[in-house]
């Protein structure tokens, strides 16, 4: 069984929710991002979601923009935050990490290529957003074949057509979003949330993440309660941006962030 | 011999270019576009009033132009010009912007959000929003806003909002960028007019559809003033919707050699330049898949134009296709070649190109010497250099 797959058993037995944070690779340096992850994991987040820097993030928000950018400046990039994920792996083999990115970094390291990669650097999931599953037959079964779970975003406005394509083709969870915009955006509304989980649970097993729009505590347990976990990311990078010239500060900030998400998860 | 040609499929494959690379929260909206799209472009009535106001609103046909004294100077091809400058709002652009907004209003959408470069496709959307009272808001790379800042002032008497997009690299690709930010919040009652022959499927063969009618009038217009096909055909190349418009009716055609011009800016080989088809590698932006200026690890480069219309790292995929299969010959023109097109048919022929177009002249200047004198090149005008003035004069070092 795949690590996530192990995950989200275990968390299911327990009742607990899934704490998914979202961190960009590098940012906003390349050494900050290892430490992080482990700390994290001490906090108690149960998947990363580790993302792929990218010149042209169309999914995301100023937030998750600007966290590309200065991790390019610093010329991160899908192979050097496969190196990333290797040096966490080397003294974590428990906790699943999941590559979040754009499709042409893959497209020009080659399919083949980047499936071969990121088994070696033991990759459970890879989230590529601008990929839908009727383009990505070919991706999804090489890194299928190599054990590697290919996750699928839904949106608010999927048909069940959709979420049974998704149920069909993905592995590992699926990742709901929670609001019609980019990630970081507005605030999203809890009745909405539950009703479509709903519905989508009508025709997957899978395991729901909801993202999007997650900012503190408070909103993580509300729509915790609907899915199988949550996803938090502009909000913990946001942390990064206010403390570019003080990154323990950041550090620190964004582990008692999700600290206390855990608190408000498993209370 | 003509071969059939009936790209793309119903996916909005051209061979591997082109497709829908989307995120999912934009997937419900490219399938109500595209079914919207296929009923519609058979419906008679939608076709008959998108005819009324090509006619009557932008004034088709544009006349296709024997410059004379030009091709004589240059010594070979007989050079004929599709006026699409003379077009309402100046450019080629609202062919396709009145054919999408006909298109919104029939889907009941309120608001139309577009994407520019030079800004001649936001003057085209913020006209034909105004004509139907429909909100609109324009993105628009913060360089671009500079440079083409007569545009911006017409989209805004128009009643437009441009907003200016200070992200990456401040110009066309950063404004799509933006303008799908847009649409993915506002889908319920939003319409994304994309501007060129780019983007996810059906946008390509959508904006090339409403394009054709350029290659259409141009052959008709040629068989009447030549009493024979062309011999050439030479357009600029951005994302590259008026060359489609122009290639697309003679594909079947095969002695008609077609020629699109990248923009070389620097120079190609200094890598500042605009030429994904002439110098990039297939990859996936915005959409589709297609030749893109991208590095080694597939982020996107930075590109460089005198023309802010052809500052775009991508490239419509139905020119990638046409590239791989050999239909269409792609070259390029650097910055300097292109403003001495742009002087060369301002001075001969008394049009003042834009500099977007100005790429296709200059091509045009190494193209027919080398042609007989009983030949023929249709070279698309796709646009008028009013808008350009400023950036001119500031050349010149003079102060309007």
């Amino acid at each position: 069984m795949s690590r996530l797959a192990t995950r989200f058993e275990a968390l299911a037995k327990t009742g607990r929710k899934a704490l998914i944070p979202f961190i960009t690779a590098g940012d906003p340096k390349p050494d900050f991002t290892v430490p992080l992850m482990h700390a994290m994991v001490k906090a108690g987040v149960d998947v990363i979601e580790l993302g792929v820097p990218f010149s042209d993030p169309m999914a995301d928000g100023p937030v998750i923009q600007r966290a590309s950018e200065r991790a390019l400046a610093h010329k991160m990039s899908l192979k050097r935050t496969l190196e990333i994920a290797m040096e966490f792996r080397k003294t974590d083999q428990e906790t699943p990490v999941v590559l979040m990115g754009y499709l042409n970094p893959i497209e020009a390291m080659g399919y083949e290529n980047f499936a071969n990669a990121a088994q070696r650097a033991d990759i459970d999931g890879v989230l590529t957003v601008d990929l839908p599953p009727e383009e990505g037959v070919e991706c999804s079964a090489l890194l299928k074949a190599r054990g590697i779970d290919p996750i699928f975003l839904l949106a608010p406005n999927s048909t069940d057509e959709r979420v049974k394509k998704m149920d069909a083709v993905g592995s590992g969870y699926i990742y709901y979003v929670s609001l019609k915009g980019v990630t970081g955006a507005g605030h999203l509304d809890a009745t909405d949330v539950e009703n479509k989980v709903q519905q989508i649970k009508t025709n997957t097993k899978l395991p729901i993440a909801i993202g999007f729009g997650v900012k503190d505590a408070e909103t993580a347990k509300t729509i915790a309660r609907f899915g199988d976990g949550v996803v938090i990311g502009s909000a913990l990078i946001s942390k990064v941006e206010e403390n570019l010239d003080d990154v323990e500060r950041a550090s620190h900030e964004i582990i008692e962030l999700l600290v206390s998400i855990r608190q408000a998860l498993d209370s | 011999m003509t071969e059939k040609y009936n790209m793309p499929d119903e996916r909005g494959h051209f061979g591997p270019y082109g497709g829908i690379f989307v995120a999912e929260t934009l997937m419900p909206a490219i399938q109500e576009l595209n079914a919207a799209y296929q009923h519609y472009r058979s419906d008679p009535e939608f076709i008959a009033e998108l005819d009324a106001d090509l006619k009557y609103y932008v004034g088709r046909p544009s006349p296709l132009y024997h410059a004379e004294r030009w091709s004589r100077e240059l010594g070979g091809a007989q050079i004929y010009l599709k006026r699409e400058d003379l077009n309402h709002t100046g450019s080629h652009k609202i062919n396709n912007t009145i054919g999408q907004a006909l298109l919104a209003k029939r889907m009941g959408k309120t608001r139309i959000i577009a994407e520019t470069g030079a800004g001649q496709h936001g003057v085209a959307t913020a006209t034909i929003a105004a004509r139907l009272g429909l909100e609109c808001v324009v993105y628009m790379g913060a360089v671009d806003v500079a440079r083409q800042s007569l545009n911006v002032y017409r989209m805004k008497l128009l009643g437009a909002t441009v907003v200016a997009v200070e992200s990456g690299s401040k110009t066309l690709k950063d404004a799509l960028n933006e303008a799908l930010r847009d649409w993915v919040t506002n889908v319920d009652n939003t319409f994304y007019i994309i501007g060129t022959v780019a983007g996810p499927h059906p946008y390509p063969a959508m904006v090339r559809d409403f394009q054709a009618i350029i290659g259409r009038e141009a052959k008709e217009q040629c068989l009447e003033a030549t009493g024979r096909l062309p011999d050439a055909l030479v357009a600029c190349v951005g994302g590259g919707s008026n060359a489609i418009g122009l290639f697309y009716p003679f594909i079947e055609d095969k002695s008609v050699k077609m020629f699109g011009v990248e923009a070389a800016g620097d120079g190609v080989a200094t890598g500042r330049h605009s030429a994904p088809l002439c110098a990039g590698r297939p990859g996936v932006l915005h959409g589709n898949r297609t030749y893109l200026m991208c590095d080694d690890d597939g982020e996107i480069i930075e590109t460089h134009s005198i023309s802010a219309g052809l500052d775009y790292p991508g490239v419509g995929p139905e020119h990638a296709w046409l590239k791989d299969t050999g239909r269409a010959t792609y070259v390029n023109i650097t910055d300097t070649e292109a403003l001495e097109g742009f002087y060369a048919i301002t001075r001969m022929e008394g049009i003042i190109p834009a500099l977007e177009s100005s790429h296709a002249m200059a091509y045009a200047m190494k193209l027919a010497p080398t042609m007989n004198k009983d030949e023929t090149i249709i070279i698309n005008l796709s646009g008028r250099g009013d808008k350009d003035m400023q950036t001119m004069a500031k050349r010149e070092g003079i102060e309007l």
